[in-house]
This record gives C-alpha cells, structure tokens and sequence, in this order.
C-alpha cells in the first residue's frame, strides 16, 4: 500500500531565490511526521506546496499514490482530502465558531445543514470550545481561536492533516492547550505533517522528525535520533541555538 | 484534554454586563462629569442662538432683503406649490430607489468581473475596466442628454421613450462605476490568507468569493457605499433637465406660474430633509465600523 504522502524531489523558487531544493519525504498513515528547522528553512512553503496553495517548480507530490502536482491533476479534489491549520488562524471573521466549522462540511461536502451543525458542536466540544460555539473570533483569544481552526480543519475528516507552526503566534500559557489536542489527535491515529518549533512536543508526538537546511531535507529520522544525536552539524548547531533559546524540553 | 481558562469573557460573549455598585469617589466624579457636560451644553447653545442671531440680522437689514424676501419667502406660494412638489418628489424617490438597487448590483457585478483572473476572461477584465474608465469621466449631465435625448432619437421598437426611466438608467450606468470601484476596493482589502483559508478547506473560487471574501468587502465599504447613496439622492434631481417632473421641474412650473422663487426653497428643503436620516445613518454605520477596527 502507498504512503499518504510522499513528496519527490520537490522544487520552490521565488523569483531567483531557490526556497525548496528537492525535498524530499514520506509520511505512512496513522504517522506523526514533524518538520524541523530555522527560521525561513521553507517550513511553511512546503506545506502550502503539499497543500497546492502554491504551484512547484519542480518534482512531484503523490497523494495516496497519486500525482496531484501535475497540473491535469484536480486540485480541488486533492485539497478536500487534505487540512491545513495555518500560523496565524486564518478564521474567517465574519463567522461564528461554529459557522466556520460547519462551512466546508456544508458547502463542499453537502452535509445538511442540521447534521454539519451538530457535528460543527460535537468538534468544538473536542477542543473544550463548546461554549463559545456562537462567539466570533475577534471576541475569542489567541489559544482558542487556534482551537476552532483545528475543529475547523477536522471537520473535513482530513486524510491528511497539515499543521504549520500553530503555537508560534500564541503566549506560552496558551500553547499547552492547543499542542494537548495535538496529541489527542496523534493519539487517535490521525495522519499528521506538521512544523514546529517546540521540540519537547515534537520529541513526544512525532514518529519522524525531518530538519530542514537550504531547501533540503538534511537529516531525518526517529525522533530520539534527530534531537538527541544528530548526524550533521548543521541539525547539532540548529539545536544547540533552541536548547539555547529554551525550546528544548 | 485542555479546558478553558477562567476566562470571563465566556459569560459576557452575548449578554450585557450588570451595572457595578458604585463607590463614593466614582459618584462624586460621575456627578462632576455630568455637570460639565451641563455646562457644555448651555454654552454650545447660547454660542448658536448668538451666532445665528448675528446672520439673521445681517441678512434682514441688508438693503435687498425686501425684495428677497417677497420672491423666495413667500408663504402663500410655498403652501401653494407643496402639492405639485411633493407629487414631483414621489417620483425622484421612485427613482431613488430603483436607481440605487440597480446600481449596487451593477457596480457589484462589475467589481467582480474586474477581479478575475486567468486568459479566459480577458476580454471581461477589459470591458469592465474600459466602463469604469469611460462612466467615471463622463459628467453626469452629459450623459443624461447623451442617453435621454439620444436613445429615444433612435427610434428603436422596444427601447424605453420615458424620461424618467431613461433618467434612472442613466443615473445607473453612471453610478456603478463608481460603486464598482468601492466594492473592489473592499475586495482587495481583504486579506489573501483568508481565501487561502477558503480554497485549503476545498471551496472554489466562486465560494470563496461569495462567501468569505464578499461579506467581509461588503461590510467594510458599507460608510462609503452610504455616503455614495447621499450624492445620489441628491443628483435624481437631475433627471429633470430631460423633462420629468419631479419635484425640481415641478418647481420650475410653479416658479414660472407664480413669478416666485419660492418653490425652490421648498423643493430644496424637501431634499435636505431627506438626506437626514441617510446621512445619520452612515455616520452611525461609519462610527461602528471604527469601533470594530479598533476592537479587533
Ligand atoms: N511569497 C513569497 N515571495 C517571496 N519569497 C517568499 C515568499 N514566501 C516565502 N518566501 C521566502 O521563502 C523562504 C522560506 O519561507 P517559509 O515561510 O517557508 O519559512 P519557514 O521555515 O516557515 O520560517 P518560519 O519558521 O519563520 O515560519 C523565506 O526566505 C521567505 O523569505
Ligand atoms: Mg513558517
């Protein structure tokens, strides 16, 4: 059987700057596979590639054995089996909590519009969200805002969850709350790719850790293996800097 | 599983917050605010009865106020000529009206066609950019002559030969594209993570724009979009250079029956009042949209 995700030889440039320089990566199912790398690496570019928000340059991104970079591919398709939970929340304004749970459901999937409700409510219920199942974003704080992203981004029961550094934009007291259903969710044996810069949690959820340099995927590997005794020196003075600026549990 | 915080906004999400019990020292300045906002009161008051005493009697002793007054002021001719221009304003509100849901869905229209993108809608993209270009120039009055002097000269069967309807349309052909410009505005202004956002949960272009990008556009354009409701409200009045008797031609009519100006006055009056309440409510709707910018 065919990995969910495999990405071969992947190519990103903006303009003359090459971001992402033949990465390549494999992620099976009901695996946690965590990117890892500094600030600007191409964390974030390769999961919008993954997520075809951005067109590559070059190689390929098979979706369950299946090319959808090709651009025959239908991308709507791939993209509805596919959830990204993005930095900065992206939730839509306008909408309620559970009015952004419920839309894709609704309005991609056809779910009646009762059903994709109560289920909008049973997802927030998971992120401890419930009552503020009609409160708009600009009314919730950081933390739980990026909570109802990930019930957001549940809510099309995913294939494959992508996940880009979603506590980056958060106070350190409200970070444990949104990396908890993380684990939840790892634990329930949902398919996950993921950026973060907090190494403790990546220790302790991923099955694979990935670093990223230059465009391309340097050293990979079990996580007790990248984080505890890396190969390169690159990943050894990347996380000599993190144990520096406290990241490493 | 993470829960909440004692977080105390949960409970204040919809409800309103009760009244705290207040302490003597926040009586006390409450009871001093209150009295200077008393005092500022009386004194704008009085400043605006001197002030337009100071007006009132500069205008009446000047050495043409007689005359002035007998042909603009005239309370007999303005009783008189309030029928026929109220009768005439019934049609400018008609026209209003129709005018401006035409408007907004043309100018709408318009702000969307000149967002796509791709080969395909090129010629689109071009044609609604060139009636930007061209309605956005073109004065107002001269599209009213070109359209409602030149259209019926045609001759064609099925074309309308109303001036009145040949006056909204005009009106709307002209007003979209200044609309089509706020509305696009409003689109662009709208963050591109939100339809990155939309297009990764799997909604297509279409959804996307209807909606996650249009509402938030729409809500934010709202005071501007009003306040081009205001200019309009006013500028219907100009569908009587073509001969439809609103309430300015039919102003024109008393004023020629009467040999008074007064009917101008009324005519105007009428206008100022209602432009009132339009205008409270975009001040109010500007007001709110201010509020929400800064909350957020
Ligand atoms: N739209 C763009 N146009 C030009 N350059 C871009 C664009 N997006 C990203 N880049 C560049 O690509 C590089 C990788 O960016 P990316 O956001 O993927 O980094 P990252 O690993 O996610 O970093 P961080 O940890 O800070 O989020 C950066 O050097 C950035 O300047
Ligand atoms: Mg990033």
């Amino acid at each position: 059987m065919s990995p969910v995700l495999e990405v071969r030889g992947l190519v990103r440039r903006y303009g003359t700057t090459t971001v992402l320089d033949g990465v390549d990566l494999t992620v099976e199912e009901h695996r946690v596979v965590t990117l890892i790398g500094s600030s600007g690496s191409g964390k974030s570019t390769l999961l919008r590639c993954v997520d075809l928000l951005e067109e590559v340059d070059d190689g390929q991104i098979l979706l369950d054995g299946v090319d959808v970079s090709d651009p025959r591919a239908d991308v709507a398709a791939a993209q509805r089996r596919m959830a990204i939970v993005f930095q900065a929340f992206n939730l839509f304004p306008h909408m309620t909590a559970v009015q952004n749970v419920s839309l894709a459901p609704r309005v991609v999937h056809h779910v009646p519009a009762a059903e994709a409700d109560e289920r909008a409510h049973e997802l927030l219920r998971r992120v401890g969200l419930e009552r503020f199942a009609g409160a708009y974003p600009d009314r919730l704080s950081g933390g739980q805002q990026q909570r109802v992203a990930i019930a957001r981004a549940l809510a099309v029961q995913p294939r494959l969850l992508l996940l880009d550094e979603i506590t980056s934009a958060l106070d350190p007291e409200l970070v444990g709350e949104v990396l908890a259903i993380v684990r939840e969710l790892a634990d329930g044996g949902i398919t996950i790719l993921m950026a973060t810069h907090e190494m403790g949690f990546a220790k302790q959820v991923s099955d694979q850790v990935c670093f990223l340099d230059a465009g391309r995927v340097l050293e990979s590997g079990p996580p007790g293996q990248v984080l505890g005794d890396p190969v390169h020196d690159r990943t050894r003075q990347f996380l000599a800097r993190v144990i520096a600026a406290g990241r490493l549990v | 599983m993470a829960r909440l915080g004692g977080v105390g906004a949960g409970a204040e999400v919809r409800g309103t917050p009760v009244a705290p019990e207040l302490s003597p020292l926040a009586r006390d300045r409450l009871a001093y605010r209150r009295s200077r906002a008393r005092r500022s009161t009386l004194v704008a008051f009085a400043s605006t009865v001197v002030f337009a005493g100071a007006v009132g009697v500069g205008v009446v002793s000047s050495p043409g106020w007689p005359r002035v007054r007998d042909t603009f002021f005239d309370i007999h001719v303005a009783w008189s000529s309030l029928p026929p221009v109220l009768a005439g304003l019934w049609l400018n509100i008609r026209v209003l009206v129709v005018a401006e849901i035409g408007i907004l869905v043309l100018g709408l229209l318009i702000a969307v066609l000149r967002t796509l993108r791709g080969p395909v809608f090129l010629p689109v993209r071009a044609l609604a950019t060139g009636y930007v270009d061209l309605f956005r120039g073109l004065p107002l009055l001269i599209a009213l002559y070109l359209i409602g002097f030149g259209v019926p000269a045609l001759r064609l069967s099925g074309v309308p030969t109303d001036t009145a309807v040949l006056g909204t349309i005009t009106l709307i052909l002209v007003y979209s594209a200044y609309v089509a410009e706020v509305f696009r505005a409003g689109i662009e202004s709208v963050h591109p993570s939100q339809r990155a956002a939309a297009r990764s949960l799997g909604l297509s272009h279409r959804q996307s724009m209807r909606l996650v990008v249009l509402p938030q556009a729409v809500r934010r354009v709202l005071p501007p979009l009003l306040n081009d409701f205001v200019a309009l409200q006013k500028d219907v009045g100009l569908i009587s250079v073509l001969g439809a008797v609103d309430a300015i031609r039919a102003a024109q009519i008393e004023a020629a029956r009467t040999f008074n100006f007064t009917p101008y006055l009324v005519a105007a009056l009428l206008f100022v009042l209602l432009a009132i309440p339009t205008g409270r409510v975009a001040d109010a709707v500007a007001a709110r949209a201010a509020r929400r910018q800064g909350a957020s």
